[in-house]
């Protein structure tokens, strides 16, 4: 069975009114070209359907976010017991709440797989680059944009994230003051500071948007990657976007939300902290600290470097390891020199990928367990080794390693694993 | 081979129909949380209805309480008020209603009135007017003893809130 | 099935714990040294549990009792107290209840008037002066979502068993241990200050075996009989004992902090219904337009 309908498009408008659109604003025809004729390799599989749940995932946060913004009070008295207003007075509050702080969850667990899942199959490799790093950009405005929303009920956490994630700007030698008196509005985390991150928290994540029709713009120039890494070679390769990937694509997005909707339905608070539920209070620092799930392992880069490194003292040297940890992520087109793209065909690089899996889940645990003992030691091992993956392991992998033969196409690869 | 197509088409339709048909089911209880959110919550609604207790309300005199976010007149008429109510003939009137229509039986000295000009919303003055009653001071609306319309612009009567008597001196209003 | 895919599922699996574990690893923070905290079997817990409607009812009539006067609750609204699913008082009763309370009014004469459903509980103390100069200087905390700003942390990895049970009544577990954990003299156990001398009980404190540094400012609240329980509508009497008081209390306080338990796991039940039957609709769907195409 052949795939005639996988070519671009050839849409040629039916009415008048259509005619007429078309020749002012041809969105009609974009439509088709990009959402459904767009020509999609035949062989991806279930982990590029995180593409899509991550594009709702955005729409439900920004639908929720919005419902929320119209019942919460952004100052420091009221911010907290009106988030209980919501959960309690407000037509389906509890719900709508719910499905508002578990999403931030439910968001960066599908952006984790969506970006792990690019590592592994090559998907930064030429001609994705840019690709690439307008995605490490929307992973940092995520995380901006959560950190903020996490400050808006007022909570212990809330507060006391707030005061030690604004710390960090304080590390910056000779500016780091104003720099920190600037972000907050005052002298410490206040009132000021809740209603400027109320006001960005909506603001960013209409940035992400647009950083996100970017992101598909990049991705519709060459074309999807796919898990043999081999270039579309012809018409045979690929469907049609629609029905093909909008159908597998739901289908993803279904089954995403059945943990989604257990965690909102049936224990919406155990991604969350307790002491969340106890009001700010800037003179108690609760017992242990410890940010949302999704920041923990660059939390533990942060925290790994106990130490002077020569003039650098150990804050600051802590921040340059932290923001270098996402930094890196921008390169990483250039770091990974090989010329196979999937890791199906890279019989070394399989295995430092995962290590460099365990390695992150690793940290990630680190970030959550006291400073104290051997994890701080562990901390520091896995922080190097983190680095080292980017820095040494991918660049030598690069030269040293023999990959598997490729297929010729995709066609032929499929071909082959029907008959297998 | 024809019919085994058909049966096949069959099947496949009715596969995609049901989807389609369990998905909308699925936008909709979906969209309408995110819309009814928008009416008024359960702390609005408690106090949709309110009791007032009117003892302390002498003859003569008037009192503005707030009912639903609205300023309500709680009015305690003399008789003189109400006999000039009940002469006034339903000819006179813009919006014709008997005093009997604007009170409770048993209650006539009670007058329980929303206390927004029927114009275009403004606080009339009471005690004041050519009619003894409300008059409106943004556009010169005038009401008599019974709050009914007489002179000026607005075209009804203040409107009365729904309220019943609990006793002789609690009213309940919502 | 070729040697990628399989190789591939393998992976998948590997990946999908790997999920859960990081999912998993904030509950590792609240991993403090304390005591074990023993769970109780909560009518609300689990997936299909509610609240028992008679144990609310008594549940508040503790805290009315016994907690109210030096706790608050301002975040509970009178009228709530008749809902479904909670306690679950007649209007009439809940109306009457309000009116024994004074609540602030600046727009009332003499600034207090009668209290009515829509009212919120009225706090014990003015301020927050009040109340530290009536405890010690300690500031009793508010009952409104205490229950769930307590919790219990289980040893690695069994809290990544939480995540699939749904383990939420942590606070009620440590809410009734902290109830029973009173001890009139420092116990033999206590733990030693870090210098090697015993354990040093500051004036004014309590022994706790189960709150956070052993001394707790508020004195063992409940005694056995302290409160006299009004029969509920099952009939069924109930001992009056600390432990009994405790848990009601508890339960009581579960209920305060998410009211809308009940109704949430009912529309939970449904949404997880649909979308079981969604799926498996879109995955016959997928199939059969994907049918023929090889990939």
């Amino acid at each position: 069975m052949g795939a005639p309908m996988s070519e671009h498009s050839t849409y040629t408008p039916g009415t008048g009114i259509e005619k007429w659109l078309d020749e002012r604003l041809p969105i009609i025809r974009f439509s088709k070209e990009h959402l459904m004729d767009f020509p999609t390799p035949k062989n991806l599989n279930y982990w590029w359907t995180f593409g899509a749940i991550l594009a709702i995932m955005l729409v439900v946060q920004i639908v929720t976010g919005v419902i929320l913004a119209m019942h919460y009070t952004p100052n420091v008295a009221l911010a907290f017991d009106s988030v209980e207003h919501i959960k309690r007075d407000v037509n389906g509050g509890r719900i709508i709440q719910a499905v508002h702080s578990v999403g931030a969850s439910m968001f960066f667990a599908a952006v984790y797989v969506h970006i792990f899942r690019g590592m592994y199959f090559g998907s930064y490799k030429a001609p994705r680059e840019i690709l690439w790093i307008l995605g490490v950009l929307i992973f940092v405005l995520m995380m901006a944009t959560a950190f903020m929303g996490y400050v808006l009920p007022w909570g212990q956490m809330s507060f006391w994230a707030a005061t030690v994630i604004t710390n960090i700007f304080g590390a910056i030698p000779v500016l780091g003051n104003p720099i920190l008196e600037l972000l907050r509005g005052g002298f410490s985390v206040g009132n000021p500071t809740l209603n400027r991150f109320f006001s960005l928290h909506y603001l960013l994540p209409f940035v992400i948007a647009a950083v996100v029709v970017l992101h598909i713009w990049a991705l519709h120039v060459p074309g999807n990657n796919n898990p043999i890494g081999v270039d579309v070679k012809s018409s045979r390769d690929t469907v049609p976007f629609h029905p093909y990937y909008t159908m597998k694509d739901l289908y993803g997005v279904v089954l995403f939300a059945i943990p989604f909707a257990w965690f909102v339905f049936f224990a919406p608070d155990i991604l969350g902290h307790p002491d969340n539920y106890v009001m700010a209070n800037s003179q108690v620092t609760p017992a242990h600290i410890v940010p949302e799930w999704y920041f923990l392992p660059f939390y533990a880069i942060l925290r790994a470097i106990d130490f002077n490194i020569l003039f650098i003292n150990s804050q600051l040297g802590g921040v340059i390891f932290f923001g270098g940890s996402i930094v890196i992520l921008f390169f990483l087109p250039w770091l990974d020199t090989s010329k196979v793209r999937s890791g199906t065909f890279r019989p070394m690089f399989k295995w430092f990928y995962w290590l460099f899996v365990i390695n992150f889940l690793a940290l990630a645990y680190l970030g959550a367990a006291p400073a104290e003992g051997v994890y701080v030691i562990l901390a520091k091992i896995c922080t190097a080794y983190y680095f080292a993956h980017f820095i040494i392991v991918l660049p030598v992998l690069s030269r040293i390693e023999k990959p598997r033969p490729l297929p010729a196409s995709i066609s032929e690869s499929v071909l082959g694993k029907a008959h297998a | 081979m024809a019919t085994q197509a058909e049966h096949h088409g069959t099947r496949r339709d009715f596969i995609f129909v049901a989807t389609a048909a369990v998905g909308g089911v699925g936008v909709v209880a979906t969209v309408w949380p995110l819309i009814n959110q928008l009416n008024p919550d359960a702390s609005t609604l408690a106090l949709a209805s309110i009791e007032f207790d009117l003892s302390a309300i002498e003859e003569g005199q008037s009192v503005t309480i707030l009912w639903r976010g609205l300023p309500v007149f709680v009015r305690h008429r003399t008789q003189k008020e109400i006999d000039e109510a009940k002469a006034v003939p339903m000819a006179d009137l813009k919006d014709p209603e008997t005093d009997e229509q604007r009170t409770k039986p048993g209650h006539e000295q009670w007058l329980i009135m929303i206390a927004n000009c029927t114009h275009l919303g403004c606080v009339p003055v009471g005690e004041s007017g050519e009619y003894d009653g409300w008059f409106c001071p943004c556009h010169g609306s005038v009401y008599d003893t019974a709050g009914r319309i007489r002179k000026g612009p607005a075209p009804k009567n203040l409107v009365l809130p729904p309220y019943d008597f609990i006793s002789d001196t609690l009213v309940q209003i919502g | 099935m070729g040697g990628i895919v399989s190789m591939f599922k393998t992976k998948t699996i590997l990946a999908a714990v790997a999920l859960v574990a990081a999912f998993a690893a904030p509950a590792f923070a609240q991993d403090h040294s304390g005591p074990h905290i023993e769970k109780q079997s909560w009518s609300f817990g689990g997936l299909f549990g509610t609240y028992d409607q008679n144990q609310l009812q008594r549940g508040f009539q503790v805290f009315r009792e016994v907690c109210s006067n030096c706790h608050g609750a301002r975040l509970i609204a009178f009228r709530t107290l008749a809902e479904e699913g909670g306690p679950h008082f007649s209007e009439g009763q809940v109306k009457a209840l309000a009116a024994e309370y004074n609540i602030a009014d600046a727009t009332a004469e003499g600034g207090t008037r009668k209290g009515v459903a829509a009212d919120r509980w009225p706090s014990p103390f003015a301020t927050e002066q009040d109340a530290r100069d009536a405890n010690g200087g300690a500031l009793p905390p508010d009952f409104s979502v205490l229950a769930k700003a307590r919790g219990v942390t289980d040893a690695f990895p069994w809290w990544i068993t939480n995540y699939f049970t749904g383990y939420s009544e942590g606070g009620p577990d440590y809410i009734h241990a902290l109830m029973n954990g009173y001890h009139e003299e420092v116990p033999e156990n206590a733990p030693h200050a870090a210098d090697g001398t015993p354990f040093a009980l500051p004036e004014g404190k309590y022994y706790n075996d189960y709150f956070p540094g052993h001394a707790i400012s508020m004195p063992p609240p409940l005694q056995d009989g302290a409160v006299t329980y009004v029969p509920g509508e099952d009939g069924v009497t109930v001992p009056e004992t600390v432990n009994q008081y405790s848990e009601d209390v508890s339960a009581f306080m579960m209920w305060m902090a998410e009211p809308g338990l009940v109704s949430r796991k009912e529309t939970g039940f449904k949404v997880l219904l649909f979308l079981v039957l969604f799926a498996g609709l879109m995955y016959a769907t997928k199939r059969k337009i994907w049918q023929g195409i090889e990939h």
